[in-house]
């Protein structure tokens, strides 16, 4: 088998495997934990195509995430549009915050750090509006969304908490796992297309990428658009399985931090890097959480006191993350392997 | 008036006035607390992320020196400060320096999760709980007739005045304050002339942890703190860094009075919640139009 | 003529660093540019490929007025630059990195990835296809900046000193490429401070000093006019050149 075929069969077998996780995983709560990593693993897709393969770090990704949830929201308890509609609706508006922010930031050649500080204060800005305007998103309260209680509306008002009972336990997996396989389907085929070679090439070096005849404005457009779009994406999964969303959930810092720890983590510019980088923290925050609740009690802020360690030593040391030096270490096997042919 | 559905209300100039004086007082805090940021990026070019983690850390600190030993906030000074230095050095020259890569948006992430590790550090030990410090003249003050100012306001008032003159003094008049103008200005050529740049950076960043210390006194007896004090101030100190000019102390100073004036009135005519848009647009602004702030110079 | 600069000038903080200057360039032909250090010979290329906005003056471009354009809509008219100091995309393979050179004029990624063999090996870099541009020496990143200019099939190459840094043997390696770049059709302009290869390439050249241009005509000619040695070669160098024999030794 030739290494393209190889690297196919790779994907295929993990597309199978998360399919098929409703037929080892039986208990709910593990299901709630492999849909909550999947979540972040979609969201931080999100941030990897930008930051990770563009360059630009934002700081304010939650901008996404969060007006795809209000649109989610929204758009069903204002006006009762069903939340199959709905959706698109909260990816375009996501994609059209993102043409926004995108276009000053841009067009005004804001790089590096002023990148990532006009993005938080964007987030920000957001974060004022929609706490003050109580008419239009009910402020800082929140928008709850009425619980469906009747089985046969389930799958038009996308709510599986009284559906059938395969439904129940599993429909919310199969919503974030299609998503997730959308986005890094999407980020697959990106990375194998010019405009992800042209994105890449910019974040190397951006003025000979423009030298080299990339319109590097409308890159990091498309760029922006195509983040915009998958994280905006998680904003209706979390809407529709917590059925709440408010403007400290929307648009705090939690959500922008949350979507680069995944990739950065895990590796940056890389099409698996955010669901191992999720995979990775969410495991290590389970099994931290539980050692620390048995020697002090239940006590906040561990898990994120290791994550933001984890993230200056990978910074520091793994600029390219889990999966490159999961990289590093097979090299290192296979050439120890022909080494002692 | 009434502005896309807003209530614009209309008001007298004494409740102006009185308004823009507290702005003012505000202003003076965020002076004190930009000055340090602007210091630490006028030399190291570095964004410091995790500054208003670090002011979180020293209230705490000026917090426990009160509360256990029933030393005056002021008087605290004197302990917090060079404990702030030393931290601030050593987080400098064994973690940023050591991971950053000088690479300014690496640098802006590093200092990201220590600001992360900070917070949750402060939430795992300190728990949730608002803290605050009492001292028995915070109530007493000066009636300027259109409002009124405590005595804490006023000191921080004349403090970021003296920190401000303080810091330039020591910048043009010592050895070590020109050393670090030497660095900032010319990185390669310092190390050439055998000047060790790292250890000066390290020097720059514990001043300017040290002024979040200033800060942290000055402003512990009209301030509770709690884990998520520092990320409050951080965007604003920011905006205030980048509307003054980053690596100006009077700009520092004159954006603190702008965004403080402008705060107070934001909340006098748009409310206590819409009023905060003020910052985050001004923040904008500057960023888009005039990345170089009202003081600083092109790079 | 295939490019037509008139009258280009640009000031810096009150500096005058072009003023004025002009130059052609016909089709197929090696024109030079050269001229002491700041004399301004990278503002004017900065100028011509779009990444600086002149003061006044104008580029035609192959009948095009492209005064103004972006560098990227430059570089899809057939114009593209080298830099200076090289801009190699560090964490990209070789073969990587000519394939964004490559994708102006090709969709398709294989496709890319294929012209970018194909011009690897032009430039004799065809043994060096999956080495990460970060890792290449000197003169490897020299050639690298060349074949990525190339495989964007340009008509018109404008290369900002390729040779310095480079040793007598990379240096004729380098002049023997650059001579078939000529022969497969690209017209080329260069700045150039290696005066071997200056004298040895160049159909024309053209001397600035100062922002201004001071002469123009063949490299024996503009050699030997008085003006020229004094302003490019400093107080006296005239006879040392003599001394050396024209065409000879570095500037």
């Amino acid at each position: 088998m030739n290494g393209f075929a190889k690297s196919h069969l790779g994907w295929l077998l993990l597309a199978a495997a998360l399919l098929a996780v409703p037929v080892f995983v039986k208990s709910g709560r593990w299901i709630e934990f492999i849909e909550l990593t999947l979540f972040v693993a979609v969201l931080g897709q999100g941030w990897n195509i930008l930051g990770g393969y563009g360059g630009q770090y934002s700081f304010g990704h939650a901008l996404f995430f969060g007006t795809g949830a209000y649109i989610q929201a929204l758009l069903q308890f204002k006006y009762g549009v069903s939340p199959w509609i709905a959706m698109w609706f909260a990816v375009s508006g996501g994609v059209l915050v993102g043409l926004f922010v995108g276009y000053l930031s841009f067009r005004y050649g804001l790089r590096g750090s002023y990148f990532a500080l006009i993005t938080l204060a964007f987030a920000e800005a957001f974060h004022v509006v929609a706490r003050s305007f109580i008419s239009i998103t009910e402020g800082g309260r929140g928008v709850q969304l009425a619980l469906n209680r009747d089985p046969d509306q389930a799958i038009a008002l996308f709510q599986f908490t009284f559906a059938d009972p395969f439904l129940k336990s599993y429909g919310y997996y199969y919503v974030i796992l299609a998503l997730l396989m959308i986005a890094y389907g999407a980020t697959w085929w990106m990375e194998r297309s010019r405009f992800g070679a042209q994105l890449v090439a910019l974040r190397e070096n951006e003025d000979a990428a423009e030298a080299l005849g990339i319109n590097t404005f409308r890159t990091k457009m498309a760029a922006i658009c195509m983040s915009a779009a998958i994280t905006s994406s998680s904003g209706i999964y979390y809407v529709q399985k917590f059925l709440f969303v408010d403007p400290a959930i929307a648009y705090g810092p939690t959500k922008s931090v949350e979507a680069l720890f995944a990739p950065i983590i895990g590796g940056l510019g890389t099409v698996l890097g955010p669901l191992v980088g999720s995979v990775f923290i969410h495991g290590l925050s389970e099994v931290t959480r539980e050692a620390i609740d048995a020697v002090w009690g239940a006590r906040p802020g561990v898990d994120l006191i290791l994550f933001g360690i984890i993230l200056v030593l990978v910074l520091g040391f793994a600029p390219k993350g889990l999966v490159g030096l999961a990289e590093a270490a097979w090299r290192r096997v296979a050439r120890g392997g022909k080494a002692q042919r | 008036m009434d502005i896309l559905g807003l209530q614009i209300p209309l008001y007298s100039w004494e409740t102006v006035l009185g308004s823009a004086i507290s702005g003012v007082f505000l202003g003076s805090i965020y002076a004190l607390v930009a000055l340090g940021l602007t210091l630490i990026y006028g030399v190291l070019h570095i964004i410091n992320f995790a500054h208003g983690a670090l002011l979180m850390l020293a209230m705490y600190a000026v917090f426990f020196v009160w509360h256990f030993w029933g030393i005056d906030p002021y008087a605290a000074m004197l302990i917090v400060v060079p404990g702030a230095f030393a931290f601030g050095y050593a987080l400098q020259r064994y973690v940023i320096g050591k991971t950053s890569h000088g690479r300014d948006e690496i640098i802006l992430l590093v200092t990201l999760g220590i600001a992360i590790v900070i917070e949750n550090a402060a939430l795992f030990f300190f728990s949730a709980d608002e803290r605050s410090v009492q001292v028995p003249y915070d109530l007493d003050g000066i009636d300027l007739g259109v409002t009124f100012a405590v005595y804490p306001e006023l000191f921080a008032l004349g403090g970021s005045l003296a920190v401000t003159l303080g810091l330039w003094l020591f910048m043009t008049r010592t050895d070590t304050g020109r050393a670090i103008r030497g660095v900032a200005k010319e990185r390669q050529g310092a190390r050439l002339v055998g000047i060790n740049v790292d250890h000066v950076f390290a020097i720059t960043f514990g001043l300017g942890t040290a002024l979040v210390a200033v800060a942290a006194s000055l402003l512990a007896p009209t301030y509770t703190v709690h884990p998520q004090t520092g990320y409050l101030f951080v965007l604003i100190a920011f905006t205030v860094v980048v509307l003054g000019g980053m690596g100006s102390f009077v700009g520092a100073l004159a954006g603190g009075f702008i965004i403080g004036i402008t705060e107070q009135l934001g909340r006098l005519y748009l409310g206590e919640s819409l009023g905060l848009i003020t910052i985050s647009a001004i923040f904008i602004m500057i960023l888009l139009f005039r990345p170089t702030g009202l003081f600083g110079h092109k790079t | 003529m295939i490019l037509e600069v008139r009258s280009m000038s640009k000031t810096f903080g009150g500096l005058k660093a072009v003023s004025r200057a002009s130059l052609s360039v016909g089709e197929g032909e090696i024109v030079s540019l050269i001229g002491p250090n700041g004399a301004g010979k990278t503002t004017l290329f900065a100028m011509i490929s779009g990444f600086l906005k002149a003061d006044e003056g104008s580029v035609a471009f192959a009948g095009v007025n492209v005064t103004g354009w972006r560098p990227h809509k430059v570089c899809r008219l057939g114009l593209v630059r080298t830099f200076q100091v090289v801009q190699p995309f560090p964490n990209l393979s070789v073969a990587q990195n000519i394939a964004v050179g490559a994708h102006t004029r090709l969709r398709s990624r294989a496709g890319a990835l294929e012209k970018a063999g194909e011009v690897a090996h032009a430039v004799g870099m065809g043994d060096r296809l999956d080495m990460p541009a970060g890792s290449l020496t000197v003169a490897g990143r020299k050639r690298l900046e060349l074949a990525r200019a190339l495989a964007t099939e340009p008509r018109l190459l404008l290369l900002d000193e390729v040779m310095a840094g480079l040793n007598a043997t990379e240096i004729d390696e380098i002049i023997g490429v650059i001579r078939d770049i000529r022969q497969s059709g690209v017209t080329i302009l260069l700045i150039e401070h290696v005066m071997r290869a200056v004298m040895n390439l160049s159909d024309r050249t053209y001397v600035i000093n100062n922002g201004v241009m001071i002469a123009e005509g063949t490299p024996n000619e503009v050699t030997q006019k008085p003006e020229v040695i004094e302003a490019y070669l400093g107080h006296g160098a005239s006879e040392r050149l003599e001394a050396m024999g024209a065409g000879g030794g570095h500037a």
